[in-house]
């Protein structure tokens, strides 16, 4: 199982509403079915991923992301999840607002570009960094939004909004004691459980 | 017969004809004391009568939606590509019933059925019958097979408009809800198109008030014009293009002459067909005419114009499907302009909003709203994929 998903499930309450944007294809979400017993709904823009769900029972609905969310009522569901697809999105910080109105918590994990590979890679070669883990070139990649555990520590700031839980992996996905004192240096995946920041709602 | 036809075909069917005895309470408040519905099934029922699957039909379908009736037939049933053993509606697995619906004109009670009390065609006298009546029709043919709970309700354009209504009218008796190309209530533009059909029938001089086959006649003119208005609505412009598109001139590249092909080499200059579409349009219309009722076209129209589920619950499509317990896949096609994929993301949201299990696809085709007929790889791939994962999940229900 992919270790950014086997830390996600443990944070969601069996028998809830789930909504996974960009699901994939629904492995997150049998997972939760499975284990968990969620209602769940997965959007996704991705012909081959959109086929799989459907093989797998999963409730899909082909969506793209970029278009919004306007569609889906406040607090409709208890997890709206966002994995690993932050970073491709043309408004990031509009649809972090939008997870959290549709549901009471959101999680979200991104590749941390403020990770050291990243890091030493710009600074030796003065190039954007290719790796096995970002493996596309400027051109034609679709992340178009790179951030760093720092930067999206202040855009939660900023917006007010509340982080539960902050855990930063590295490559291998394990949480060293390396990771815990220098997450945005040693981390390469993020992953965070937001809710809306109580104060702002009273 | 070709026998490459036969195969992987459920081969040659025979429709069935039920008589229901009791009335049927029609939405207009008129009652229609009896009626014979007309139906065909392919596959087999299981013991536990759990794996049956209603086909719905669209505007000018019937019945006949899989294999042949005869050896001498060259026309396969409406949905043949789709209906058959080891095809996207496995008949291997399950069983498939597809009703004509009433006020049909292909062996159900309609406008050109003899009115048992005059003996003579009900003609315009037949009641207006809307979406909601053939729903209850089609209940009562599932009482009479003994079928308590289908598998799924499947249906494109009208079709799936009837898909709708099941989920809506009876919760308890369908796992799942498949509707294709369809929108939650006609738009104006969709009632204007409805309305030039309507007028080229009613203001054929043939048309005789309805009459018309009391007379010996039929509204040939108007019925061809009513079917070539609906037959623009069913394509795309881009698959007009690629249709009437192939000659290849001077300064005309393949694919290139924006489906501008002529019908005899050189423009007329008269008021004479030209063009290939135009060529295309009278002899579809004229087809059709031959084969359909006017009344019929006239009462499917107005069934379609009539049809809006959200009537009864306040203008509200959420709440019209609060009730509802099946699972549903909605799919539409992205040149479909007629019911466009915007109609369908209005239903889909209407469903997420009352917190229904519902998955949707959004089709890349170029064929416009006919594409809901045609076998096209990503759309028949998941269609055969929900409905495997629905007999999985129906196939051992208690009786």
């Amino acid at each position: 199982m992919r270790p950014d998903l086997e830390i996600i499930q443990k944070w969601i309450e069996p028998e809830t509403r789930v909504l996974d944007l960009g699901c994939g294809d629904g492995t997150l979400l049998t997972l939760l079915k499975e284990a968990k017993r969620v209602e769940s709904i997965g959007l996704e823009i991705d012909a081959t991923n959109i086929q799989q769900c459907i093989k797998n029972g999963v409730n899909v609905i082909e969506q793209n992301l970029d278009k919004g969310l306007s569609n889906f009522e406040t607090d409709s569901f208890d997890t709206v999840v966002l994995t690993q697809t932050l970073q491709a999105l043309s408004s990031p910080d509009e649809l972090i607002d939008e997870m959290l109105r549709i549901g009471k918590r959101g999680i979200v994990t991104f590749p941390n570009f403020g990770n050291w590979r990243s890091r030493i890679y710009l600074a030796s070669k003065g190039r954007m960094p290719v790796s096995k883990f970002m493996p596309y070139q400027w051109y034609d990649t679709p992340n178009i939004h790179f951030c760093t555990v720092k930067d999206f520590d202040e855009l939660c700031a900023n917006k007010d909004i509340e982080v539960l839980t902050r855990m930063v992996v590295d490559s291998k996905h394990k949480r060293g004691w390396g990771v815990g004192i220098l997450p945005n240096l040693l981390g390469e995946t993020a992953i965070y459980h937001l809710t809306r920041n109580k104060i702002r709602d009273q | 017969m070709n026998e490459s036809l036969l195969k992987n075909s459920v081969g040659i069917v025979k429709p069935q004809k039920f008589h229901f005895g009791s009335p049927l309470h029609l939405r207009s408040g008129k009652v229609l004391p009896n009626f014979d519905l007309v139906f065909e099934t392919y596959g087999k029922l299981n013991t536990n009568r759990s794996n049956a699957i209603l086909v719905c039909h669209a505007l000018s379908g019937d019945h006949h939606a899989a294999g042949f009736h005869s050896s001498e037939d060259k026309k396969a049933g409406w949905w043949d590509a789709c209906i058959g053993p080891g095809k996207v509606i496995d008949t291997n697995i399950f069983f498939v019933v597809c009703p004509n619906n009433l006020g049909g004109c292909a062996g159900s009670t309609g406008p050109a059925s003899i009115k048992p009390e005059t003996g003579k065609f009900f003609g315009p006298d037949f009641p207006v019958v809307t979406v909601d009546d053939w729903v209850n029709s089609q209940a009562m043919l599932a009482d009479k097979l003994k079928i308590s709970k289908w598998a799924a309700v499947i249906g494109g354009s009208l079709g799936g408009m009837q898909v709708l209504k099941w989920a809506i009218s009876y919760p308890e008796r369908l796992h799942s809800a498949i509707c294709i190309a369809a929108a939650p209530k006609l738009s104006a533009q969709n009632i204007a198109f409805n309305e030039v059909a309507r007028q080229s029938i009613t203001n054929d001089p043939d048309f005789c008030k309805g009459h018309y086959l009391d007379k010996g006649t039929y509204p040939k003119r108007g019925l061809t014009l009513a079917r070539m208005v609906g037959h623009i609505t069913y394509l795309s412009d881009s698959a007009m293009r690629a249709k009437f598109g192939k000659t290849v001139s001077d300064f005309e590249k393949e694919g290139d002459n924006f489906g501008r092909d002529l019908r005899a080499g050189t423009l007329s200059f008269g008021f004479n067909v030209d063009f290939q579409v135009e060529s295309y349009l009278h002899y579809q219309g004229e087809r059709f005419s031959k084969n359909f009722d006017a009344n019929t076209y006239l009462l499917m129209t107005k069934a379609l114009d009539y049809f809006d589920p959200s009537f009864d619950f306040n203008g509200d499509l959420s709440k019209a499907f609060s009730a509802s317990k099946c699972k549903f896949l909605l799919v539409s096609f992205s040149t479909d302009w007629r019911f466009p994929p915007e109609r369908s993301r209005e239903i889909v949201n209407a469903l997420l909003n009352t917190r229904k299990e519902v998955s949707y696809l959004e089709i890349e085709a170029d064929q416009g709203h006919d594409a809901f007929l045609m076998p096209i790889p990503r759309y028949t791939s998941a269609l055969k994929s929900y409905l495997y994962r629905m007999y999985d999940e129906i196939k051992d229900n208690a009786p």
